[in-house]
């Protein structure tokens, strides 16, 4: 047994991002019905054929039920005491950063992410979403020189309807599952990335989504289209305010990869994950999925889950093209109440297809941590390959953890590995750093940064070190 | 037992200690003074309290200390934190050194250097400096810059994870290293390496609590003390020639001062 009085003792980090800005904005009213939708798209000034595809999900979702497979156990949502639109109020039409609500940089500020000219970051283009709206995306003209378009993906619809209507929901059809229905149906903003042919994105592109309200759901959409032989480095960061209610995230992601292009697409979770007893945090249930659609293109999905109350996420890859290649790295972390499900799909379908998948699982206090993967080989897949390899890491003796690998094979030639382990910080293992002058709090996170390592060693350089920190001050004062 | 004068005062001092695991006692009373350049021996069957005294004096969590005082410089430690032991200078070379994944021996040795240093208002290092230090340490335990890269112990052979050991108290340089049978299963070659590692380590501010069963680590490292010990309690206490009386006649022998006792 870990020595419970320690960890009691120990100095509880509260969640740092967990202030609300005081702001006025413009919500509509709770609830969710076709005049509700026609109003968010009217408010967008969207094409037709977008408000189509809004109504056609939100038939498809209203006959659909919601899962209940996946490991997790909450209470019913109800879907009709939702706000779906939340925006700040601004001028009109925004030509600059110099016009945008104080406020609203003040909160990035805050957050670690300035959007100013002067003080925003050097080597990241950064596009951030407050509620339902963008907010401001820096770097647009050094990246228009290049070609490369990024945007909220309001702005897209307006500017770039063309690649909308081509892309959306190519990877993701609205019917898919019961998240991605409701996403399709009332998708307020996110973000839009497009990476012309032979083009390397000069710099990585990033996106931060803020939850400030407490009633209403956000609901990104995000689109990355690479085309042959461009490459691009994304990475998504969360934040939300702590409130003693639930708020609904339901996200959906596209990539869409052609011959020899590469998208390498990182997330930092850390959505407010509720209190010790589980009074309040983030419902997180997205859906996210990469389409290797060209020759020897490759998507690679790293994240780090540490908040919310509940996760349910499977970034897959769908293997067409051949010899592409799909890759999953993941850490999820649970401390007390938090319940995550979560792992990846691997759909083989193109032949001499490649997939890795490695994914690190710790939970913590009363938490329940689930790998649930699916590695698929389908008839065309002719020697295809995957690896696997599923790590789970117990602290405490009241944290549980699950792995639900599903391999289904329809290709004899073709070969796939799967690797599993559980271990529980031992006793023996801190007392031994500890006798070496290490501090206990030290002594469990070198513990686990060196068990995250394969995964982190895949993050791009400032998020490795971010996540390596995240992990150490979720687990302070709680590993028991 | 130790009537001469001492002109320094003890480095460690074990009063009338007891203690137990899970309610059950294991040492029942021991008392051992250690003063700076003194090399005590312990000796002693399987499960006569030998390890669990060492760990304790570690400040190993498992135990309660339900009588008696440890004091380290004259100060009581009794409820001390491990690592503010190992910090003030107690060094504990574990018998059967633990694997930890994932974590690198170098990174391991540096912070564990680092937190020391800062206990004695010594400047940190950072990776370059520390690497021209390990380097030189290294020297003494004859080891292989690579084992530095691997995680720590992790697939290290016996005699790797017993050189790592010296290794770190050559590191820390303790006031006072409890070397836990740091002679088991090592081959004569790697005996006379870590013997040699231990020589060079300690000095005549240094005390040293060597637990062994053999006489061929005493052989190459010659205790100022042999205690034998048996059901938590030390039984004898001699000199040198005491650890050669007993390779002579067995433990057996020492069951009749259990008696006389």
């Amino acid at each position: 047994m870990v020595n419970e009085n320690l960890v009691k003792d120990a100095v509880k980090e509260p969640y740092k991002y967990g202030f609300v800005t005081d702001i006025e904005t413009e919500k509509i009213e709770k609830g969710l019905n076709e005049d509700i939708i026609k109003l968010i798209s009217q408010k967008k000034e969207e094409p037709k054929f977008l408000l189509d595809f809004r109504l056609k999900a939100f038939k498809k979702w209203q006959k659909m039920k919601e899962p209940d497979w996946a490991a997790l156990g909450y209470k019913k949502i109800d879907y009709q005491d939702i706000i779906y639109y939340s925006a700040p109020k601004q001028k009109e039409k925004i030509s600059s950063l110099d016009e945008v609500d104080p406020k609203l940089l003040e909160t990035f500020d805050k957050l670690g992410i300035p959007l100013t000219e002067q003080k925003k970051l050097t080597n990241v283009a950064v596009d951030a979403v407050f509620d339902s709206v963008s907010i401001a995306t820096t770097f647009r003209e050094e990246l228009a020189e290049h070609g490369v378009i990024f945007c909220s993906i309001s702005e897209a619809v307006k500017n770039h309807a063309d690649l909308i209507e081509k892309y959306l929901g190519t990877v993701v059809p609205a019917s898919d599952n019961y998240f991605a229905a409701l996403n399709s149906a009332v998708f307020s903003d996110g973000s839009f990335v497009y990476i012309p042919k032979g083009v390397t994105c000069p710099m990585d592109l990033s996106s931060y989504f803020r939850i400030n309200s407490g009633d209403s759901g956000q609901f990104e959409r995000t689109l990355i289209i690479a085309e042959e032989s461009s490459s691009v480095s994304y990475l998504e960061g969360c934040t939300a305010p702590m409130f003693d209610t639930n708020t609904l995230h339901a996200a959906v992601v596209e990539l869409i990869a052609l011959d020899d292009a590469s998208i390498k697409y990182s997330t930092v979770q850390n959505w407010y994950a509720g209190d010790e007893e589980g009074i309040g945090g983030i419902f997180n249930f997205v859906t996210k999925r990469g389409k290797c659609l060209g020759k020897r293109s490759k998507i690679s999905w790293s994240q780090v889950e540490t908040g919310s109350a509940i996760t349910w996420k499977y970034p897959s890859c769908l293997l067409l093209g051949e010899e592409s290649v799909g890759e999953f790295y993941s850490v999820a972390l649970t401390n007390n109440l938090q319940q995550a499900d979560t792992g990846t799909k691997m759909i083989h379908i193109g032949p001499k297809t490649k997939s890795t998948i490695v994914s690190k699982g710790i939970s913590a206090g009363n938490s329940k941590n689930s790998y649930r993967g699916l590695v698929k080989m389908g008839t065309k897949a002719t020697g295809s390959r995957n690896y696997s390899q599923c790590d789970s890491m117990l602290i405490g003796d009241q944290a549980s953890a699950n792995t639900f690998p599903y391999i289904k094979s329809q290709q004899a030639n073709s070969e796939i590995e799967h690797e599993a382990s559980t271990c529980r910080i031992s006793e023996d293992q801190l007392f031994y750093l500890q006798s070496r002058g290490i501090e206990f709090e030290e002594a469990v996170s070198m513990m686990v940064s060196g068990f995250c390592r394969d995964v982190f060693n895949q993050l791009p350089m400032e998020f490795a070190a971010e996540a390596d920190k995240l992990l150490a001050l979720k687990l302070e004062g709680s590993v028991g | 037992m130790q009537s001469k004068m001492k002109e320094s005062d003890p480095i460690l001092e074990v009063e009338n200690l007891s203690a137990s695991t899970d309610n059950l006692p294991i040492l029942k009373g021991v008392s051992l003074t250690v003063y700076p350049g003194e090399i005590h021996a312990i000796m002693g069957r399987n499960g006569c309290g030998k390890s669990t005294l060492s760990k304790i004096i570690a400040g190993h969590p498992s135990y309660n200390i339900t009588n008696g005082d440890i004091k380290f410089l004259g100060e009581n430690i009794n409820s001390l934190e491990p690592e503010e032991r190992s910090q003030s200078g107690i060094f504990l070379g574990f018998q059967y050194p633990i694997e930890i994944p994932g974590v690198s021996n170098l990174e391991f040795l540096r912070v564990s250097t680092n937190a020391r240093r800062k206990f004695l208002n010594k400047e940190e290092l950072d990776t370059f400096d520390f690497e021209e230090l390990v380097k030189e340490k290294l020297e003494i335990v004859k080891m292989d810059h690579a084992f530095l890269t691997r995680s720590v112990n992790q697939g290290f052979s016996g005699g790797e994870k017993k050189r790592n050991e010296i290794l770190q108290m050559a590191l820390l340089e303790p006031k006072i290293a409890i070397l836990d049978e740091t002679d088991s299963g090592l081959d004569i070659d790697a005996l006379r390496i870590v013997a040699s590692g231990i020589k060079k380590i300690s000095n005549a501010q240094t005390g040293i609590i060597l637990i062994t069963h053999y006489q061929r680590l005493l052989d190459e490292i010659k205790p100022n003390y042999v205690h034998v010990m048996s059901d938590g309690q030390i039984i004898k206490t001699g000199e040198s020639d005491l650890a050669l009386e007993l390779e002579e006649k067995g433990y057996e022998w020492t069951d009749n001062f259990i008696k006389e006792t």
